[in-house]
Parts: structure tokens; C-alpha cells; sequence
């Protein structure tokens, strides 16, 4: 089963939730993996003793222009909607940090004059924690703009060579842009972290928008609970959405998360928070 | 000869725009009929990424000589470059004022 963590707002606990909720299901002996799909700035390998195997370096195909074939026509820059490939006169010009591989420009070429080049954009650290959770990690370049390439091929690569986990964990960017639609879009089930705030009801509701055009089943995880006012809860209420647990906004959590914690470990008390989460998805 | 200077307005008078493939507008002069042309850039105002290219490329497919701007982006300065216009860095003047100071 494949479960994205998301949200509509920055820094309402993604990373809090996934980070845990792997050590839950592994605690419970199920096989997990969890990828850190933040890749602009993934965080859940600070939760971890992690014993990290060899890169796998991502990529995307930007095009290369034969000088001696091209006919300076101009069907590759009417194609490409990013403006990466300019032809002025005689010549052609790749950009290739504005290119976002999609290989329109190759395909619209008469001349056969464009072949497509592999430009790296990042790196897939992977490895195993100590509780032996298969763990993946992208990291995007900095400078870089193609977070959602970065995203497509660390999923690709799951897809493709770790097929034998009973769970999934997508720990995804926050917002409702494409780096979020790349995460979402194959996932099972989809875990909304929200706060009550006004910020953080905004933001969600934009979410839950996203994500019944996707079509997919979610719930909605409230950290910070008790700030805010009761806005949150009335709309989860009057929507119909599925509240699948709670953590106060508590300064000794804080703390813990601060010093590379997991909430399991340091406060068993919290536990129960978990276990909702828990008997929802492990059907 | 063309002249190409980002606008605040639509008139010579017009202060140049602080931006140059971002500005509200493109002043196009021409010097051999000593009339402009008034180009609404907002679209590209606007827009994502990739600016500086398609204005770079927009102005050469009007064959455009001289481009001026306080400063030039990387992208669009090598689209300029490859198309052979002329780059003037000048600001804080109206339209009239930066078409004046290339033209002779």
C-alpha cells in the first residue's frame, strides 16, 4: 500500500507524522519503506541511523542541437512551452536550466537534428535505518527548478526496483503544485497534517480540493491541536473528513523533534495518536 | 535602426521600466522613420520562467539593433548576443531620453 503524508501548508508536521508512522508499521513487522520526496529540502534521514548504499544519480534528457543539420526552421521553439530552445536565424540555443525534458523540441524537429542529452539535477541517497526500514531520499540541486523531475524519477525507481514492501511511506512538499501532484498521484491513501489555524485551514482546504480531482482517499491529521480556534474541526466536520488523530502543541515535543526524536520513543503516551492512523490503512 | 527600450508608459516621455524583459511595456523606435511603436508587455509581466528569452528572441524577430535596459538577465543577454543586438545599460531616464543617447 502506497501512502503519501501532505499538506497544504508548510511546517505543519509531514515529517513528524511520516517519520513516525514507519517506525510504527515496522515496530508492528510489517515491511516499510519510506522516501523523503521533500526534495528540496528533506529532513526525515535526521530521524534515523541510517546505513546509506551508493547514489543513484537523477537525471533528465535535455535536447543537443546538431549545428550541421539544423535548418534554423523553428518547430523546436514553437513546441516548447518553457522557452529552452530558441532559434535565432541560422541558430539554435539550448537552455538547459529553463528545459524540463519533456522532449517535445526532439519530436517536433523535420530535420532529425536534435538528440536528447542526460543532464543531472540532483541525487537518491537510499539505505536502511537501524529498525531496517528501506530508506530513500532525494535531494535536488541547488539552483535547480525541476523538483518535479527530481520526484519522478525516485518514484520510477521505487516503482521499478523495491517491489516487496507491505507499506509505501511518501513523505511529500508541501503547497498543491506539480512537486505535490508527483507524489500524490499514485499513492493508496493520502494523510492531510494540518493545524488549526487560520493559515492552516486555508491551506487544506486547498488540499482536500486537489485531492478529490484526484480522486483519492485521504484523512486529515491534526498537529499543533491545541492552538488556533475550532474552524478547522467545523469544516472537517461539515465535509465529512475522517480526523485521524491529534498532537497537542506541546514544547517537550518540540524539543524531542529538535534533537532528532521520534515521538514513539521519547512519549509512549502519544502512541494511541498513532494507532488510528494505524488500523485505517493496515486493511 | 531599432531601438528597443522597456517602458513604464506608452509615451516617449515615459520613465524606462526598472526591468527589462519584465517591464509594463516595449518602446520600439525607429530612427530611420522617427516613429515608435508601443508594445503591451504585461503578458510577459507576468508570466513564469523563460522571460528573458522570449522577449530576447521577440525583439530580434522585429529586428531590433539596440536593446537598452538598467541590466540584462544571463538568458537574455546571450539570446541578444546570438542575435547580434546591441546591449546599452542605461536607467533612471525616460524613453526619449535612452533612445537620444544611443542613436548617433
Amino acid at each position: 500500500m502506497k501512502i503519501a503524508i501532505a499538506s497544504g501548508k508548510g511546517g505543519t508536521g509531514k515529517t513528524t507524522i511520516s517519520t513516525n508512522l514507519a517506525y510504527l508499521l515496522k515496530e508492528n513487522n510489517y515491511r516499510v519503506l519510506l522516501a523523503d520526496c521533500d526534495v528540496e529540502e528533506p529532513n526525515d534521514d535526521i530521524f534515523f541511523n541510517i546505513e546509506w548504499k551508493e547514489n543513484i544519480e537523477p537525471f533528465i534528457l535535455i535536447p543537443e542541437v546538431d549545428p550541421n543539420k539544423c535548418t534554423g526552421c523553428g518547430e523546436c521553439t514553437k513546441a516548447c512551452q518553457y522557452h529552452a530552445i530558441v532559434n535565432i536565424g541560422k541558430k539554435t540555443i539550448v537552455f538547459p536550466e529553463l528545459c524540463h525534458g519533456c522532449g517535445l523540441c526532439t519530436y517536433a524537429c523535420p530535420e532529425d537534428a536534435i538528440r536528447e542529452v542526460k543532464r543531472p539535477i540532483g541525487k537518491i541517497s537510499n539505505g536502511y535505518t537501524a529498525e531496517n526500514i528501506r530508506f530513500f531520499k532525494g535531494l535536488l540541486n541547488i539552483g535547480e527548478t525541476v523538483t518535479t523531475s527530481l520526484i519522478t524519477n525516485l518514484l520510477k525507481y521505487i516503482d521499478e526496483n523495491e517491489k516487496n514492501y507491505d507499506f509505501y511511506l511518501y513523505d511529500s512538499p508541501p503547497g498543491t503544485s506539480c512537486p505535490v501532484i508527483e507524489t500524490t498521484k499514485n499513492a493508496d491513501y493520502i494523510l492531510l497534517v494540518t493545524e488549526p489555524t487560520p493559515f492552516g485551514l486555508n491551506d487544506l482546504k486547498m488540499a482536500v480540493e486537489m485531492i478529490r480531482k484526484l480522486g483519492k482517499d485521504f484523512g486529515v491529521f491534526v498537529n499543533k491541536s491545541t492552538i488556533g480556534n475550532d474552524d478547522l474541526w467545523n469544516y472537517c466536520k461539515a465535509e465529512n473528513i475522517e480526523i485521524l488523530g491529534q498532537l497537542p502543541n506541546s514544547r517537550e515535543i518540540a524539543t524531542s523533534y529538535s534533537n532528532g526524536g521520534l515521538i514513539l520513543k521519547d512519549f509512549p503516551a502519544y502512541r494511541k495518536e498513532f494507532l488510528k492512523i494505524y488500523s485505517k490503512i493496515k486493511v | 535602426m531599432k531601438i528597443a527600450v522597456p517602458s513604464q508608459g506608452n509615451s516617449l516621455d515615459s520613465m524606462m521600466d526598472t526591468r527589462f524583459a519584465r517591464a509594463k511595456y516595449f518602446i520600439i523606435y525607429d530612427t530611420d522613420k522617427e516613429t515608435f511603436e508601443v508594445i503591451d508587455n504585461e503578458q510577459n509581466a507576468a508570466a513564469g520562467g523563460g522571460v528573458g528569452v522570449k522577449v530576447g528572441q521577440d525583439l530580434a524577430n522585429m529586428g531590433v539593433n539596440i536593446a537598452i535596459a538598467p541590466h540584462f538577465g544571463p538568458n537574455a543577454e546571450q539570446v541578444l548576443k546570438t542575435a547580434n543586438i546591441t546591449m546599452k545599460s542605461l536607467s533612471n531616464i525616460t524613453v526619449k531620453e535612452a533612445v537620444d543617447a544611443v542613436r548617433q
